[in-house]
């Protein structure tokens, strides 16, 4: 009966802006997310991801669009961590530190909003934390999508001196790479990627789509360039499954069931035994007891 | 999230009968007491934490207070156990993880977080009277602190201070030098576990105070203030200490008076040391003092 539910739901035009809006984003979180994760810069993805929570209720405290925040908060954010780290990679206590700060004035800006604006969007906050990915407009899920793939497209024509400064820095720095500029490239890359899949899975949730699909990608194949593909395609293809689930159970969120879905995957890739030891990473050496 | 029942509360500058009016409320002096409590083991945490780079995992376990309390919540018993449950839970999971090594690990903490967050949504969604829930649950609150509560915040506080007096010694080698403590025979893997338990237990008990999304302001920012502050050891954990209570009291002080989350208050109150701290360091350092010099090159170093 399931099935049967789950064949019509592109007919329904709520689900056709999600599905074009959330196809675009996971992509674009499955390839920010393999470099994350690659970079061991999960870390700076959640602070991010929280961050963007900050950045919407700010814009809607002060009566703005909702995305100029998320935009704003995230791609600032990921450049302010670029400056206070070495080589664009900033210190655990120092993103913990700034960004707790920044989820507390949050909280702020979300009292702010739901007494001063007598509540007729009083449920934003919890749909920024959470997302709702099936209350997206059409015209939202245009932007969504382009923007997503202009994140995915230069991913991409940066990838190979990204992978070759994350891997080995020092030589890729003596190669002439410009390591610290890639590294501010991709963490407002990453930052824009935040805000776009906060509005579909939410501030909160958003990891999992950075960090899953690419932790699975990473356990399946040792070549980069394969697991940069699996991860994008992993995403998407968790995302289209938590769709369909979710629109199959309704009293099921659909961020609940594409977290679901990508965390079952990524369980599933642990019963796969790995052939040979994956690329170890430079950053990893440097932390005596790891997060 | 109002004091509606209590009017609006005014500042009169006159300390005394400001605190005396506060502390006329009993839930007031429960918010002050947990708070206490709070502060002191969270920051003791919080200093083995940094010290262990493990923030990462201190966030991730601290998240995971949230489907606690809504899960909780959902079955219908007090959202205290749910805080405790999860968070030791947690903590045990990222401990027998632990090991697997670089990369991998990281994504695993987040997917686990991610995953146990859109949990807490889901019983959330499914109990459709929490309102208020998750903002309350997420950002803190000190209205309804029972006295109850606070007793169990106090013998779970004594009892994590207690395991690490005795473990205190060893931790730190295994912390600092995991490679020659093993050699020494210290257990380094079981310290690592352990310790995750106890960051569990004090994870669950700040969530109380500052809201699961805010754990930090308690258990890293005073930290990592003290750590600019001193180099010394024992003096930057008396430190950290003393600002985490400051940071705890000042922000129930303030969320009495402004209509706004406890969390936000902490963390700014928090977070505002943590900025003249490191304001006062880059003075030093222009100055060319050499304490300042040294400082610095302490914290690139580390």
């Amino acid at each position: 009966m399931t099935v049967l539910l789950a064949a019509s739901p592109l007919s329904q035009p709520f689900f056709q802006h999600a599905f074009l809006a959330g196809t675009a984003i996971a992509a674009a979180s499955g390839l920010v997310g393999y470099f994350l994760v690659l970079r061991a810069q999960v870390f700076t993805g959640d602070a991010l991801s929280h961050v963007a929570f900050t950045g919407a209720m700010a814009a809607l405290a002060f009566g703005a669009d909702l995305r100029l925040g998320l935009f704003a908060a995230t791609i600032a954010m990921a450049l302010l961590f670029g400056t206070l780290g070495r080589r664009a990679r900033p210190d655990d206590v120092v993103i913990g530190s700034v960004f707790s700060w920044i989820l507390g004035l949050g909280a702020f800006f979300i009292t702010l909003y739901t007494t001063s604006h007598s509540t007729t969007n009083g449920t934003a906050g919890v749909s920024v934390l959470f997302g709702s990915v099936f209350g997206i407009s059409s015209a939202g899920a245009v932007v969504a999508a382009l923007v997503a793939a202009g994140v995915g497209l230069l991913v991409v024509v940066i990838a190979r001196p990204l992978l070759f400064a994350t891997l080995d820095e020092a030589v890729a720095a003596a190669r002439g790479v410009p390591v610290r500029l890639l590294g501010y490239g991709f963490l407002a890359l990453a930052g824009i990627s935040a805000a776009e899949a906060t509005q579909a899975v939410g501030s909160l949730l958003l990891l999992g789509l950075l960090a899953a699909p690419a932790g699975a990608a990473i356990r399946l194949t040792d070549r980069p360039y394969r697991a940069l593909a699996l991860a994008a395609a992993l995403a998407v293809l968790e995302m289209w499954a938590g769709l369909f689930a979710s629109y199959a159970v309704p009293s099921m969120p659909p961020s609940f069931a594409i977290m679901a879905v990508a965390t079952a995957v990524y369980a599933a890739t642990f019963l796969i035994r790995r052939p040979v030891p994956g690329p170890r990473t430079r950053t990893a050496t440097a932390v005596p007891a790891g997060t | 999230m109002t004091l509606a029942e209590t009017g609006a509360p005014v500042w009169s500058w006159n300390l005394l009968a400001d605190f005396q009016e506060m502390w006329s409320y009993p839930f007031m002096v429960n918010a002050f007491r947990a708070g206490a409590v709070v502060a002191v083991v969270s920051a003791l945490v919080g200093w083995f934490v940094v010290l262990r780079r493990q923030t990462f995992a201190a966030h991730s376990v601290s998240v995971v207070a949230f489907p606690g309390a809504a899960g909780a919540v959902l079955l219908g018993v007090s959202a205290v156990y749910g805080y405790f449950t999860l968070c030791a839970a947690a903590a045990l999971v990222i401990a027998t993880l632990r090991g697997g090594g670089d990369h991998h690990e990281s994504a695993l903490t987040g997917t686990v977080q991610a995953f146990l967050m859109a949990s807490g949504f889901l019983f959330i969604a499914l109990y459709k009277g929490l309102l208020e829930g998750p903002q309350t649950i997420l950002f803190g609150t000190f209205l309804g602190i029972t006295s109850s509560q606070v007793t169990v915040l106090m013998v779970v506080g004594a009892v994590v201070l207690a395991v690490l007096a005795v473990i205190g010694r060893p931790l730190l080698f295994a912390s600092v030098d995991p490679q020659v403590a093993a050699g020494r025979g210290v257990p380094v893997r079981a310290l690592s576990v352990l310790f995750l338990v106890l960051l569990g237990a004090a994870t669950a008990e700040a969530s109380q105070i500052t809201g699961t999304l805010l754990v930090f302001a308690l258990m890293v920012i005073p930290v990592a203030t003290a750590q600019v502050l001193t180099a010394r050891p024992a003096l930057s954990l008396a430190l950290a200490v003393l600002l985490a209570f400051a940071a705890t009291w000042l922000g129930l002080t303030a969320a009495y008076y402004w209509p706004y989350p406890l969390g936000f208050f902490v963390t700014t109150i928090a977070f505002a040391g943590y900025v003249l701290a490191l304001g006062r360091r880059s003075l030093h350092t222009l100055l060319g003092s050499r304490t300042g010099a040294r400082l610095t090159s302490v914290e690139v170093g580390a």
